[in-house]
């Protein structure tokens, strides 16, 4: 039932397998990139295992390249699903020269996609939201027809930053989506040590706007909601928080060993409720995906992700002259 | 031409820039119907409407992060913090993500915005409506620090500062708000370059440097000295990011002694940068060591009136100052 009202809400057969393929692309780029850190050959990694679907789902609600995302560090599949490509991911992982997001400046996965109207962002946390909250105040100002969708954790939403930027938006009826991907740890603090409440939307009541949970292992619950409120911003009734229950499957980045507070018997409980599995099973039971097409995508995904690393191994690293500019807009190496 | 005070300079300049191009706007607190609390504003409102002219929550770093983001967009936001006492909620979303943004984007993204912020003491304000904020700004790379003195420089800076293509901290020295008066030509477009020092007395004896309240303090007791025969220069910094390294480089090598003066306290203070620069690259020109006199090590100004006087350099210090160093 559900299925049929997806397809008619913009996903087509043809959608739903592009969803699936991104969610799979990033899941064996996040892996393999696990593995480039562990043998020793990049700095840092920071992973979205277990959050794809709703990434993906999210970004598929948009009018992609036309609407605003001011994301955050773990969105690498809603980067894919907004034109990021794996050859621009590994130049970035690798710190080789030309990576887009920030010429190799920032770490790994700080996105910045200027074509795609992708915001930079910062490694403190939530100091992107208001940055969200102004695009849409601007959005408003100019009477554009384009909203914003943000994404954050639910621990950086513990943040005064997040609160005052969600009130603005709130107050001025903003076309903003606060999208929160709640895997339930930051880092080591477990939700319950970050807020009384039982969900991060219930903390919409308290600013004014309205707030929702959902399955964030399901990609098509995440489009529905994800629809819903950029609906209702478009037509200028104002922002959304959408919760998205996702799961973090990793540490929270490489240099983080969670042994030390996560018990091993719930990570391995979070295997069975693998989103990747999840959207696999699910396009199989709608009759969209065979076994062979299946194989397919698997193999599709691995061929791209190694032909990134080869293609980014091989880059060059950026001459050290470029670290000097542009510390003011319009500066030039020459400069 | 006509002699207007320097929130009347500003206000000009402000409303000039709003009327030339759309995408600019004020936000702030309280500076809508209210008009600002100094009233730099009074009257944009009614001109301009609540679109443009945006009473924000009582939060700074909202004023700053939403107006980050309406530049990212492409406006022009001049933000107000109402006192610079009140500008550390917004430090992370100024040093972290306005600075830092043209850089860390490899340039695709810039933050065209001005922070506009009273600051400074003599107001009977107390350690949280007095500070000096400078020093912190004035250390990062990617923003532009302006200290305009006068109204001539308040109109044609803060206009510069709105067409800027980065970030400007606009620094505006409350006590001379209504004190300073100037004539500011009508017929014709004030714009003052940012970066650019202006010598303001020319001298031979010896250098003072110093911006804001300070320089007309410096100016006063410029005039005090010349009675004993000591022709003091006095240069105005205008602009403290990025410094006018060849005019103050040019003074000293003229007078061969320098006098730097702040309000801010005195330890990691702007004069110290001045100070660097001069030990670094006019060390032969100096004929005295160079001296600082700037607001004691307290932890800001203090209230009552006896403590406010102690704090703040005056023209009489400034003048004791400069006697001390013409006669080393």
């Amino acid at each position: 039932m559900e299925a049929q009202e997806d397809l008619q809400l913009n996903l087509n057969e043809e959608s739903l397998l592009e969803m699936y393929g991104l969610i799979v692309l990033s899941r064996r780029l996040d892996e393999r990139t696990w593995v480039l850190h562990r043998q020793g050959k990049i700095a840092f990694h920071i992973s979205g295992i277990g959050h794809e679907a709703a990434q993906v789902g999210a970004a598929m609600a948009l009018r992609r390249g036309q609407d605003w995302v001011v994301p955050y560090y773990r969105d690498l599949a809603m980067m894919l699903a907004l034109g990021l490509t794996p050859k621009e991911f590994m130049l970035g992982v690798m710190g080789k020269k030309g990576e887009p997001s920030s010429g190799a400046r920032q770490m790994p996965s700080h996105w910045s996609i200027r074509r795609m109207n992708v915001v930079s962002h910062s490694s403190p946390v939530a100091t992107q939201t208001p940055h969200a909250s102004g695009i849409g105040l601007a959005i408003k100002m100019r009477g554009d027809d384009a909203i914003v969708l943000t994404s954050i954790g639910e621990g950086a939403t513990s943040q005064g930053a997040w609160y005052e930027a969600v009130n603005w938006a709130a107050i001025h009826k903003l076309p903003v989506v606060f999208m929160v991907e709640n895997n339930l740890y930051a880092i080591s603090v477990r939700q319950d040590r970050q807020m009384a409440v039982e969900h991060v939307a219930d903390k919409a009541a308290g600013l004014g706007l309205p707030g929702v949970t959902v399955d964030g292992l399901d990609a098509l619950a995440v489009h529905r909601a994800i629809s819903e409120a950029a609906a209702r911003a478009r037509a200028g009734d104002g922002p959304t928080l959408v919760e998205a229950m996702v799961q973090r499957m990793t540490p929270h980045s490489s240099d983080d060993d969670d042994r030390s507070y996560r018990p091993r018997a719930e990570l391995e409980a979070l295997k069975a409720q693998d989103p990747v599995r999840l959207q696999r099973d699910k396009l199989m039971d709608m009759g969209l995906l065979s076994e062979q097409a299946e194989t397919e995508v698997q193999e599709r995904a691995a061929a791209q992700v190694e032909e990134a690393i080869k293609f980014a191994a091989s880059a060059p690293y950026p001459e050290v002259s470029e670290a000097s500019y542009p510390v003011y807009a319009g500066d030039r190496a020459d400069g | 031409m006509a002699e207007i005070t320097l929130i009347e300079g500003l206000r000009q300049g402000m409303d000039e820039e709003l009327e030339r191009d759309e995408r600019v706007f004020i936000v702030g607190e309280d500076v809508g119907q209210r008009g600002g609390v100094f009233r730099a504003t009074e009257g944009l409102y009614e001109k301009y409407g609540e679109d443009r002219i945006i009473d924000s929550p009582l939060a700074e770093d909202s004023i700053v992060g939403i107006g980050i983001g309406t530049a990212l967009y492409g406006m022009r936001p001049i933000c107000e913090i109402q006192f610079a006492d009140f500008i550390y909620p917004a430090f992370n979303q100024i040093v972290s993500e306005a600075a830092r943004m043209c850089y860390r984007s490899a340039g695709e993204w810039t933050v065209p915005m001005v922070i506009r912020v009273p600051y400074g003491g003599g107001i009977g304000g107390g350690l949280y409506h007095s500070q000096s904020v400078e020093a912190f700004f004035a250390h990062v790379p990617g923003l532009k620090v302006v200290v305009p003195s006068t109204p001539y420089d308040a109109k044609g800076l803060i206009k510069s500062s709105v067409r800027d293509p980065g970030p400007v901290i606009f620094l505006e020295p409350k006590r001379g708000y209504r004190l300073i008066r100037g004539e500011v030509p009508e017929d014709e477009e004030v714009l003052v370059p940012i970066g650019p020092a202006r010598i303001s007395r020319t001298g031979t004896d010896l250098s003072v440097f110093a911006y804001g309240m300070m320089h007309h303090y410096c100016l006063e007791a410029a005039e005090r000295v010349a009675q004993e025969g000591i022709n003091a220069e006095v240069i105005d910094l205008r602009t403290l990011k990025p410094v006018d390294r060849q005019t103050i480089l040019a003074s000293v090598a003229k007078t061969g002694r320098a006098l730097i003066v702040h309000e801010d306290n005195l330890t990691g203070g702007y004069g110290a940068e001045i100070a660097a620069i001069l030990a670094e690259e006019a060390f032969g020109d100096l004929d005295a060591p160079v001296r600082r006199l700037a607001g004691p090590d307290v932890p800001a100004m203090p209230y009552s009136h006896p403590f406010e006087s102690w704090f703040m350099p005056d023209a009489d210090r400034i003048a004791k100052a400069i006697l001390e160093l013409a006669a080393f």
